[in-house]
């Protein structure tokens, strides 16, 4: 519970922090248009040429656009802001500021960073999201819209997961800044319906980078195609996937000698 | 007396030093760049994965319209996705954003004491980088066309054509975000143009598609901008089946607009450099 409490703390302090610089909620405006406004061209370009993509009507793909936003704009917000800071802390030597306090380390890490603003990006995908699927027009029940909350959560929770455990392998390349672009290219795929990707693709961005589960599973679930086994392979994906990443946070620690901050 | 040794340069060891200056940063870019090469695999592997999206909803929707999308077929798609991975890694250049970082540093400072204008050393720097990218590449291209079976049959003026035009997309483009890069002299939050400018190029230059399926009046849009010549002239000028004419008259169009937009810069920097005061360095 004191784990919940500091993470509190120090997300409320990087609010403020960043409530400062009100001019980047303007430019996070224009940079989030942009980026609704080429999703929205990348659709209607492919939508011109065909009416249907792996079985996806151009409403739902919107929702599925706006999922893959949403939960962009969370990871742009929570996830990588910390995960940065991590490596840029390994690579200086600064990483044994937060070793030496008494809190869980693996908490402290994942906690320090927030952009506050990305939850314009956040908006925006949201705002997409209920576009399609006004436009989709068969109606959402509250069960679709429980199991889309908790897909969400724990697809969110999948990307932190996966963030760190590569994160974690900067003790030993210390090198890694580019892992950034690797994983906004890879997180692109997200934008699509998994099934048009072939065999070896799918599954790497199932269970290697776990984008279907962060993406693909919330939008099956807003338009009525998610299967209870789907859900709870990516619950129990989940808890594995957690275990794993706990374990290897503090395999990689004992690794870590420090460089002299 | 005093007396000093230096005698003025004569004007053909102007020219050496300025080859060898080039050829210096060049080596010592392949040098440093080998040393990271799983970071340089980490970008690479990102790099690849939008073509390879592209390429796969194209391949998708031509095969589910009968095989081929006006006139496209899976196997020409995936030539041009494929080929569009080299184009794209010989579009890597010094970047806008960065040279918010270049100031803000101090970094720019020491440049400036230098007896050559700055922007020499981006370019052969970046240059001698392509050599290590080429190289971390081939697998990669080799990798990708045994899964996507590419239908490429080019002659050798069209190989010829490419490898002058890649080179042309290059300077095309490291001239076009140089230029961006000054607006970071006024702003610190060019952040924005640069997504502007980044969607744009993304729209016009065929990065997304080819320009062939875009609506006709995006088409026109395209003729009259510099970003056709970085992304699809390159790839088509391989993939397509360009006249010798066409050919010829697309290097000499994208000769134009590097003049051209090198000209652009230089006003641009001499009148950021006039705004500039250093901070440390």
């Amino acid at each position: 519970m004191n784990a919940i409490r500091v993470g509190w703390l120090y997300l409320k302090m990087g609010v403020l922090n960043e409530l400062q610089y009100r001019v980047n909620f303007f430019v996070q405006v224009l940079q989030s248009l942009i980026q609704v406004g080429t999703g929205l061209v990348m659709l209607s370009l492919v939508y011109s040429h065909t009416t249907e993509l792996n079985g996806w009507s151009e409403s739902e793909l919107l929702t599925l656009i706006g999922v893959q936003i949403l939960l962009g704009g969370l990871i742009h917000a929570f996830i990588q802001p910390n995960m940065e800071r991590l490596l840029e802390d390994v690579q200086q030597g600064t990483l044994d500021y937060a070793l030496t306090k008494p809190e869980d380390s693996q908490v402290l890490v994942s906690v320090r960073q927030v952009r506050i603003w990305q939850i314009v990006e956040m908006i925006s995908g949201l705002i997409l999201l209920i576009f399609g699927l006004t436009r989709v027009g068969s109606s959402i029940g509250a069960l679709d819209a429980v199991a889309f909350a908790c897909s969400l959560t724990i697809g969110a929770f999948l990307i932190y997961c996966f963030w760190l455990i590569v994160t974690t392998g900067a003790f030993w390349l210390v090198r890694m800044e580019h892992v950034l672009e690797l994983f906004e290219g890879v997180y692109q795929t997200g934008r699509w319906p998994i099934g048009v990707y072939p065999g070896w693709l799918k599954y790497s961005v199932t269970f290697l980078v776990p984008v279907a589960f962060a993406v693909t599973v919330p939008a099956e679930a807003l338009t009525s195609r998610l299967h209870l086994g789907t859900f709870l392979l990516a619950v129990g994906f989940g808890i594995v996937l957690f275990a794993f990443t706990r374990w290897f946070w503090r395999y990689g620690l004992r690794h870590y000698s420090g460089a002299s901050a | 007396m005093i007396t000093t040794d230096a005698a003025p340069f004569p004007q053909a060891g102007r020219v050496r030093s300025f080859v060898d200056f080039y050829l210096t940063t060049m080596r010592t870019a392949v040098a440093t760049q080998f040393q990271y090469r799983a970071a340089n695999y980490f970008y690479m592997l990102g790099m690849v994965a939008e073509p390879v999206i592209y390429l796969v909803v194209w391949t998708t929707i031509a095969k589910s319209s009968g095989g081929s999308v006006n006139g496209i077929t899976a196997d020409e798609f995936a030539a041009y996705y494929i080929v569009w991975t080299l184009v794209r890694n010989m579009n890597v250049v010094f970047g806008a954003p960065f040279w918010e970082w270049r100031i803000r540093e101090g970094q720019f400072s020491g440049q400036l004491l230098r007896p050559l204008h700055p922007i020499h050393y981006d370019i052969a720097y970046f240059a001698g980088w392509k050599v290590v990218v080429v190289t971390l590449w081939i697998p990669l291209a080799i990798g990708l066309s045994l899964v996507f079976h590419p239908a490429l049959h080019p002659t050798a003026l069209e190989v010829c054509v490419f490898i002058v035009a890649i080179w042309g997309a290059y300077l095309l483009r490291t001239a076009i975000q140089e230029t961006i890069g000054m607006l970071n002299f006024w702003t610190t939050r060019g952040a924005a143009v640069f997504d502007l400018y980044m969607a744009t190029e993304l729209l016009l230059s065929g990065r997304l598609v080819p320009l062939q399926l875009m609506p006709g009046w995006v088409q026109t849009l395209a003729n009259f901008l510099p970003f056709k010549w970085t992304f699809w002239f390159p790839i088509e000028s391989l993939v397509g089946d360009m006249s010798t004419q066409s050919l010829l008259l697309g290097l000499g169009v994208q000769v134009l607009w590097i003049v051209g937009m090198f000209t652009v810069f230089r006003f641009a920097f001499r009148y950021a450099i006039r705004h500039y005061s250093a901070v440390g360095g």
